[in-house]
């Protein structure tokens, strides 16, 4: 292919001469250097002879500068703060340059044990910081292993900037396992879940590529970009004279809702008696959270936050999203800011024998949408969830789509209205407080019970916390912490996986913490066990990092949702449920999380059975915390 | 049988258990049911309940009727508990058990509630 020849005449040119008279001191006319193999040969490079016999007069065999140190340059245009990874070779001109050339300072090479690790936590980083962070990945094997991972960010519309090692060039490879890592068409593995992606044949090529992927990946819906980097364009020797560009990264504008959308929606909400407004990703800033409170402010409107990020503080009046189902049920007019799945929202389904679905809201009822989701939809994987039947769609970002919304409600606001807001909000305040009241009374229900209750779990973390500058960076505990604590800052939670592929908690936290880490943020995390056993290594990675990290094990020793669907099987088919524990359960033996996170670097401490051990333990984990150390106690909890 | 259940269901129609329709249960074995029996895995192993899976049985009582006939057909997303899992004895001792589930302690006695 024209393709792979241009790729490789620099360096093919270059090992020339090393080549022919590497290939005189190995092997004599007729006879091969080496036994002829029977099992797959090793690279020729590592043949003992290789090494110590007398080298031959070569051209040149060193190079100052190389076609990867030309990529550190195009990565550090991108602000990129970090590239996580585990190391492969498909890379390692690269790796080499950023550690060497590039000073490992943005980027700085983060350690990862896996590569679903290295994306979960770039994923939970962006989430944090607004930003792409880098992943690195191996050629097909290490793609594959991150590909779960990236899934989970596209569902959760993160961008991230993913580069893919790759050997093109057939003819160039090394025998044996530099085929297994080399691929055709290297991103075709995750062409689903990825935005953008490209194969560059040149440098300059790459420049232009990662520009526009960086572009690409910013622009909502955000989302991973991925380019191959390939082992030829890295390792080909730089010239002085070669002309190389570093392209200018130019940003493009969020979409916005069409005007004459944004009016119409805007007189729906204020003739409204019952509207409700409710976000999933729809703070994608700080900006974000602020429009949602002065929208619902100025409509007196209740907010259910579905928690795919920070989107209204949890002590808010107008926040009811403890009540979401009431409110729909009775609502006129709906708005939902980038919804998951409106579909669901405004249904109830019921996951029987015959599984059966009835929309809850009353027959009439306005559904608004604003999703940048409207923008990106692909066929394959079906993460964009069941037919909505919105009566004013808005394909477009619900935080760019915001202000001007506001704007309009305010021209239609008419004293009536205003006094009509005036009665609704004081209602909805009283049924927040009621709601919080509500929370606390069940909060007490299993106070004193061992294994501890999710709800005890969340109190003795947030008496620690509460008057720290927190930051919840993963989350398995059944929403107790929104009901218990007060979110009021948009770092302060950071929403799910998007994908829910599980084992994203764990890599996610470390990379919430690397974010919070240069602002002092105490970042916290509620960590199932079942999640951590995917790739616990992570572990190291925040050890070996100093990634300061309170994570707080609620271990209840069970893949727990798996039980409860096991149980719905054994149940259905009149088989009893003595025997879903059989493949869903994590015990015999019980698994000393304390001790996995010790051997790892970590302070730890567990398992904690007594609740009363519980609040002492956290406060000497936040010591060690303090002290800038990842500290761990495992708890050990009630299955929800 | 069942049918009599829903009768009495129907009839009972009130929040408060009457303990006439009531079968004498042993709350020991409905204890060691609750969990073989996995109920603790959405109403938690004290009953406290949790928003994600399933709602507070602790001090949160329907008749005993309106109890049996729903788990063996639930209205809602429960997995229905047919005679051939659990026996009508088996169900009385469940409903025993939740009947002695302990007060929680008054939430204001607990200063980490009140952050
Ligand atoms: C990669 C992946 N494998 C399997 C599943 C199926 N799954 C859903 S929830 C779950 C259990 C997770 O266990 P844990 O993290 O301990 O949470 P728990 O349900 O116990 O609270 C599993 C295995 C999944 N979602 N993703
Ligand atoms: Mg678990």
């Amino acid at each position: 292919m024209a393709k792979s020849r241009r790729f490789s005449a620099g360096r093919r040119k270059f090992l020339k001469g090393a080549a022919v008279a590497g290939a005189a001191t190995l092997a004599t006319p007729g006879k091969p250097a080496v036994a002829a193999p029977t099992r797959r040969v090793t690279t020729p490079l590592q043949d003992p002879r290789a090494e110590t016999g007398t080298p031959p007069e070569v051209e040149v065999l060193t190079a100052d500068h190389c076609g990867s140190d030309f990529m550190v340059d195009v990565i550090k245009s991108l602000d990129i703060e970090y590239f996580c990874a585990n190391p492969g070779s498909s890379f390692r001109a690269l790796h080499e340059s950023i550690v060497n050339y590039g000073g490992n300072q943005k980027p700085e090479f983060i350690t990862c044990c896996h590569e679903e690790s290295s994306v979960a936590m770039a994923h939970a980083y962006s989430k944090i910081e607004g930003k792409p962070i880098g992943v690195m990945a191996h050629g097909t094997v290490g793609l594959q292993h991150a590909a779960m991972a990236i899934y989970n960010a596209y569902c959760d519309r993160v961008p991230m900037f993913i580069v893919v090692g790759n050997s093109l060039d057939a003819t160039q490879r090394r025998p044996g396992v530099e085929w297994e890592h080399s691929v055709q068409d290297a991103a075709s593995m995750v062409r689903d879940f990825v935005k953008w992606d490209d194969t560059p044949i040149s440098l300059g090529h790459f420049a232009e590529s990662a520009a526009r992927a960086y572009k690409i990946a910013m622009t909502p819906p955000m989302e991973p970009v991925l380019l191959v980097a390939d082992s030829d364009l890295q390792e080909r020797p730089l010239s002085e004279k070669e002309k190389l560009r570093v392209q200018k990264v130019t940003r493009t504008s969020p979409p916005q809702g069409d005007s004459g959308a944004v009016a119409e929606a805007a007189k729906l909400l204020v003739a409204a008696q019952n509207p409700v407004i409710i976000a999933d990703r729809a703070a994608r800033t700080p900006a974000g959270m602020k429009y949602l409170i002065e929208l619902a402010e100025t409509l007196q409107a209740p907010v259910l936050d579905q928690g795919g990020r920070m989107n209204f503080p949890s002590r808010h009046r107008l926040n009811l999203s403890g009540r979401g189902r009431p409110l729909i049920a009775e609502a006129d007019v709906i708005l939902g800011l980038e919804l998951t799945d409106f579909w669901g929202t405004v249904n109830a389904y019921r996951d029987q024998l015959e599984r059966t679905s009835r929309r809850i809201t009353k027959p009439g009822t306005k559904l608004i949408s604003i999703t940048a989701g409207d923008l990106y939809i692909k066929a394959n994987y079906q993460d964009f969830e069941r037919y909505p039947e919105i009566d004013l769609a808005m394909a477009a970002d619900a935080e760019a789509t915001l202000p001007a919304l506001i704007e309009a409600v305010k021209k239609l606001i008419t004293p009536d209205r205003k006094s009509a807001f005036q009665a609704r909000g004081a209602k909805l305040a009283a049924a927040h407080e009621a709601a919080v009241e509500q929370a606390r009374k069940e909060a007490a229900y299993g106070w004193d019970a061992s294994p501890i209750s999710t709800a005890r779990m969340s109190a003795e973390l947030w008496a620690q916390i509460k008057n720290e500058d927190w930051s919840l960076v993963s989350n398995g505990a059944s929403g107790w912490p929104q009901r218990l604590w007060n979110f009021d800052k948009y770092y302060q939670q950071i929403g799910g996986s998007g994908g829910a592929g599980v084992g994203y908690g764990a890599p996610a936290s470390v990379g919430g913490a690397l974010a919070n880490r240069k602002y002092g943020r105490l970042s916290v995390s509620i960590q199932n066990d079942g999640d951590l056993m995917y790739a616990p290594g992570v572990l190291w990675t925040a050890a070996h990092h100093r990634i300061p990290l309170l994570s707080v094990m609620h271990n209840n020793r069970a893949y727990h949702q798996e039980v409860m669907h096991l149980q719905r099987m054994g149940n259905r088919h009149n088989r009893g449920i003595d025997r879903a524990y059989i493949g869903t359960t994590i015990e015999d033996p019980n698994i000393d999380y304390a001790k996995l996170a010790q051997s790892m670097g970590w302070f730890a401490e567990g398992p904690i059975t007594d609740p009363k051990d519980l609040g002492p333990a956290i406060k000497r984990a936040l010591a060690a915390v303090k002290h800038g150390e990842p500290a761990l106690v495992d708890v050990v909890s009630q299955p929800r | 049988m069942k049918g009599l259940f829903l009768i009495l269901a129907m009839l009972a129609g009130s929040q408060n258990p009457p303990s006439a329709n009531t079968p004498r249960g042993d709350p020991q074995n409905g204890k060691m049911l609750f969990m073989k029996y996995g109920c603790f895995e959405c109403h938690g192993r004290e009953g406290q309940g949790s928003n994600a899976t399933g709602p507070r049985l602790n001090q949160n009582p329907i008749t005993y009727p309106r109890f049996v006939a729903y788990i063996r057909k639930p209205s809602g997303e429960m997995p229905p508990y047919t005679a051939k899992v659990v026996t009508d004895q088996q169900a009385a001792d469940l409903y025993a058990f939740l009947q002695s589930l302990p007060k929680p302690p008054a939430v204001d006695s607990i200063p980490l509630l009140k952050q």
